[in-house]
């Protein structure tokens, strides 16, 4: 990977970052604030489930939905964050072992 | 335990997991031919996660330079909505926004949007930033320099901790009705376009999940000042 390949990259990382930020000032319209307030859950459910089944352009079923599983119920039942993370992936590695 | 230390807490953990991920790209970048200066390069200035995977994935697997850094991008678009969804927190910093901008990536946005008020918000984006950007970079040498001799990192479940951690994340987007259409609408759109679309484009197609969310009734009172209690469902 070249130089220049990464140096456009991270100009282009960085100029969507900034782009939202300096954008995100001037959204007024109250559906277009509600919009912008349910990015979050829409995007992070998509998130938990790309990176538990996407593998490359495909759907997979492996260890890691073990720890899918694991982590959304120590998050039911209030484990803290840290917990939930470890927990899951504590499942996941046992989950490879047996496998 | 206050909920100021337990935020502080939790973004210096989020950053220590996000550390031992890495490692994996430090391993996976030193593999597909780059040297630490470039792979400290690429955790140092691209610093999104998943766009930085996805590059030396491409270039691992022989892809071109240009579609590398194309698929990157898509992956790296999403930045632009949390930076969005974020303007109004940064915005108070001034100037700082501009340099503070580098830092809007997933976790600093999860981070800060499940706290529930604004002073501690702002604080969680700044706090989970410079965590997670100490320890990527960390990470990113340690996996160059010291990779071969950690062995697999699937082995300690490492690919769990990221969806884990926004799992713990979710419960308050998942307290409103609305929250709940977005999260399972997105979560649906995304499944469904992994065999169809390219690496990156379903977590935008996700975004369309909003649609369907605000017509939901109870997005309305989200905006009510007076605050009236939500009713649990619609």
């Amino acid at each position: 990977m070249s130089w220049t390949a990464i140096l456009v990259l991270a100009a282009g990382a960085y100029g969507f970052k900034l782009a939202g930020v300096l954008v995100g000032t001037r959204i007024e319209h109250p559906l277009l604030r509600r919009s912008v307030s349910l990015i979050p859950p829409a995007l992070f459910c998509a998130l938990i489930v790309l990176q538990t089944f996407e593998s490359d352009t495909d759907l997979v079923l492996d260890a890691r939905a073990v720890g899918l599983l694991v982590a959304l119920v120590a998050s039911w039942r209030k484990v803290p964050f840290v917990g939930v993370i470890v927990l899951a992936m504590a499942a996941t590695a046992l989950a490879r072992v047996i496998a | 335990m206050t909920a100021t230390s337990t935020h502080r807490r939790d973004s210096v953990a989020l950053g220590a997991a996000v550390g031992l991920v890495a490692i994996t790209f430090g391993v996976l970048a030193s593999t597909a031919g780059l040297s630490l200066a470039k792979a400290m390069a690429m955790s140092l200035l691209v610093f999104t996660g998943a766009s930085q995977f996805a590059a030396v994935g491409v270039i691992s697997s022989g892809g071109s330079p240009v579609s590398a850094v194309a698929g990157a991008l898509l992956l790296a678009a999403r930045n632009s909505l949390y930076g969005m969804r974020l303007s109004e927190r940064l915005a108070r910093h001034g100037w700082k926004r501009i340099p503070g901008a580098h830092w809007v990536i997933d976790e600093t946005t999860a981070m800060s949007v499940a706290q529930d008020d604004d002073v501690a918000a702002t604080e969680a984006f700044w706090w989970t930033g410079a965590a997670l950007f100490t320890f990527w970079n960390l990470g990113t040498a340690v996996g160059v320099l010291v990779g071969d001799a950690i062995g697999d990192p699937e082995i300690y479940g490492l690919d769990a901790a990221f969806p884990a951690s926004f799992v713990a994340l979710l419960g308050p987007h998942l307290s409103t009705a609305p929250g709940r259409v977005a999260g399972l609408i997105g979560a649906s759109i995304a499944i469904v376009a992994v065999p169809f679309t390219p690496a990156g484009a379903p977590i935008l197609l996700a975004a369309l999940a909003i649609i369907p969310a605000l017509l939901m009734p109870a997005a309305i009172e989200t905006t009510d000042p007076a605050g009236s209690p939500a009713e649990g469902t619609a």
